[in-house]
């Protein structure tokens, strides 16, 4: 009788090993193949930039972005990720709201059409609003008074902020339904549904339980929508001018301090903006780890 | 929200009110971001002693022809300094911002200094390279910025025509085989003057640089002596960067008076020297002997003499499907 006890307890030890794991030299060639590239295309890199931009000390790295034409670049972007991240908040939680809960025609034109800035590069994205609002463009050859209105109480549009801001709205458009469109479709309408029988308004609906809902998912994309925001260079670079001090955002004045062969300055500049970006990925880190915790904690119950 | 829209106008006026400050914007080629850095603290100086006011130029730099399109579509420039005449004569014609006449202005045809193409090369002349002839042999990287954006690559390409022309007597099909071969040597066609440099300089590509000879001074000054050498062809092109007022800007802005007088200061004696300290060859004949020292003598071809003036020069060579468009393919 023991023996076929015995073979139950102890399978062979051949069997231990699970069938998705690999002979440990090759999990190691695998594993130091993928930290080498990071570490070559990743660390290395911004390694050099943080090294660049403290190379003439720590002195000419803080004049550097005190100089007021660093300062006005660094006002323009956080100008336009202020404006084009809440707008596009907005219309990506409308956006996504609309497309994952309601059925409609021409439901596939809006998806289409949130992916468009994906598909077009930022160069003709930025071009666009040059032959619309240029001074020989669309809107000056269709409606002569109201460019001319524009000129005479100086509103600028492009090669000013205004255009800096389109430009930036344009390429950051589906970050945040495109995060969210997903999510909320596979969340369901049944919730809401259910809130709507037993009484709830529309609006209720919305603020009550489908804002919950999606709350990580939208932060997430703030995230990644700001990261973009700041980072953009082509459109913007089209539509800005290049006036110093006035139309230059952050990365386009790391481009005017290049040119001036100032390297130096380009990466004491550079290394904000990569300290943006590591503060971004940390936010997405820490909006991860809640957003995986909210999941365990939730399935319990 | 209606307090809050008092509060800004408020604002808004006092600091209109309080400073007593005009503005200008200088909308300039690659090259002159350092010569125009000293000039606008020199011009200030001079306007606060002459008037009370104070005057701040902004900047912006870019490859000649790309920056006189944006004036075109709308960059409100008070005055233009450009790498050549064409690219204003388009803002003439296209956007009508400026007379016909432009360049009867200001003296010079308002070409307050003037510069030519030179050779740079690196430290100790490893290629061997002397005159245009060595730039077209096998192997040789010519580093040049793409002539349909930038004006010095424009003025470079016509230097090489215009050298060609005059040794293969005035035979058109010859100096064109000549551009082609030389177009060849070029692995990449930046869009500015300044992309070019960085290129060659710092990111060491090619063995020549063909640069604007300011460029190539100062580029010798910012990167090391110990690693360049300027070499001086036997014939280069007179490239002369004009200057002009946006005659609709000023107007529109009131500031008719003061733009006028930033480009005539230019030809005065400190702006002459300014002119000359930044390897830009000055008009004036006390800055040019101050600085002769700088500058190598070479027989400077006109583009008038040679390619009949710059209207006739772009539709031949630059214009859409012209020579370079025939020659040149990357």
């Amino acid at each position: 009788m023991t023996p076929v006890a015995t073979t139950f307890h102890a399978p062979p030890r051949v069997g231990h090993r699970r069938s998705t794991s690999e002979p440990p030299a090759v999990r190691r060639l695998l594993i130091g193949t993928a930290l080498v590239f990071m570490a070559l295309f990743l660390v290395l890199p911004l390694v050099f930039v943080f090294t660049q931009a403290f190379a003439k000390g720590i002195g000419f790295y803080f004049k550097t972005l005190g100089d007021p034409n660093a300062w006005s670049a660094i006002k323009l972007t956080f100008t336009a990720a202020g404006i084009a991240v809440p707008l596009n908040c907005v219309f990506g939680v409308a956006a996504a709201w609309a497309i994952a809960k309601f059925d409609f025609p021409g439901k596939n034109i809006l998806l289409t059409l949130i992916d468009l800035p994906f598909s077009i590069s930022p160069v003709i994205a930025g071009l666009i609003y040059v032959l619309v609002f240029g001074a020989n463009g669309w809107l000056g050859v269709k409606f002569p008074q109201f460019a001319d209105w524009l000129v005479d109480h100086h509103l600028k549009i492009i090669y000013a902020a205004p255009g800096i801001i389109l430009a930036t709205l344009f390429v950051t458009v589906p970050f945040i339904a495109r995060e969210l469109i997903p999510l909320m479709q596979a969340q369901g309408r049944s919730e809401e549904e259910a809130a709507r029988v037993l009484g709830a308004s529309g609006w209720q609906t919305f603020w009550r339980v489908t804002v919950p809902n999606i709350k990580w998912g939208l932060i997430y994309g703030v995230i990644l929508c700001n990261a973009r925001a700041m980072g953009e260079f082509g459109a913007v670079s089209v539509v800005s001018g290049h006036i110093r001090g006035q139309t230059d955002t952050i990365p386009l004045h790391i481009e005017a301090l290049y040119d001036d062969y100032n390297f130096t300055g380009a990466f004491a500049v550079a290394s904000l903006l990569a300290l943006l970006a590591l503060v971004t990925l940390g936010l997405k880190s820490w909006v991860e780890y809640k957003n995986a915790r909210l999941y365990e904690t939730e399935i319990p119950q | 929200m209606k307090t809050l829209l008092k509060i800004l106008l408020a604002a808004s006026l006092a600091v209109s009110a309080g400073a007593k400050e005009i503005k200008l914007l200088n909308v300039s080629y690659d090259p002159t971001r350092e010569l125009y850095a000293e000039y606008n603290n020199a011009f200030a100086k001079y306007w606060k002693a002459r008037t009370g006011d104070d005057v701040v130029v902004s900047q912006s730099h870019g490859g000649s022809g790309k920056q006189a399109q944006s004036v075109i579509n709308g960059l409100e420039a008070d005055v233009v300094t450009l790498a050549l005449a064409y690219d204003i004569d388009a803002i003439s014609t296209q956007a009508r911002s400026l007379p016909a006449d432009w360049q009867k202005r200001l003296p010079n045809n308002s070409t307050p200094y003037t510069s030519t193409i030179v050779f740079l090369i690196r430290k100790g002349n490893p290629r061997q390279i002397k005159d245009w002839d060595d730039l077209v042999k096998k192997g040789v990287g010519v580093v040049v910025p793409n002539p349909k954006t930038s004006g010095g690559a424009r003025w470079a390409y016509l230097a090489a025509y215009a050298y060609a022309l005059e040794h293969n007597n005035n035979d058109d099909a010859a100096a064109r085989g000549f551009i082609q071969k030389l177009y060849k040597n070029v692995p990449v066609l930046d869009s500015g003057a300044r992309g070019s440099t960085v290129t060659f300089a710092q990111r060491q590509i090619g063995d020549v640089l063909l640069a604007w000879e300011n460029e190539a001074h100062l580029a010798l000054k910012e990167f090391g002596a110990d690693n360049f050498e300027i070499v001086t062809p036997s014939l280069s092109i007179l490239a002369e960067p004009p200057v002009s007022v946006v005659d609709k800007t000023v107007r529109r802005h009131g500031t008719a008076e003061v733009a006028k007088a930033y480009l005539e200061y230019l030809y005065s004696d400190e702006g002459q020297d300014i002119a000359g300290k930044n390897f830009y060859r000055p008009r004036n004949e006390k800055a040019a002997a101050k600085y002769a020292s700088r500058f190598a003598s070479l027989k400077l071809v006109g583009i008038d003499q040679v390619f009949g003036g710059w209207a006739k020069a772009q539709k031949t060579h630059f214009a859409d499907g012209g020579v370079f468009d025939q020659i040149f393919q990357p």
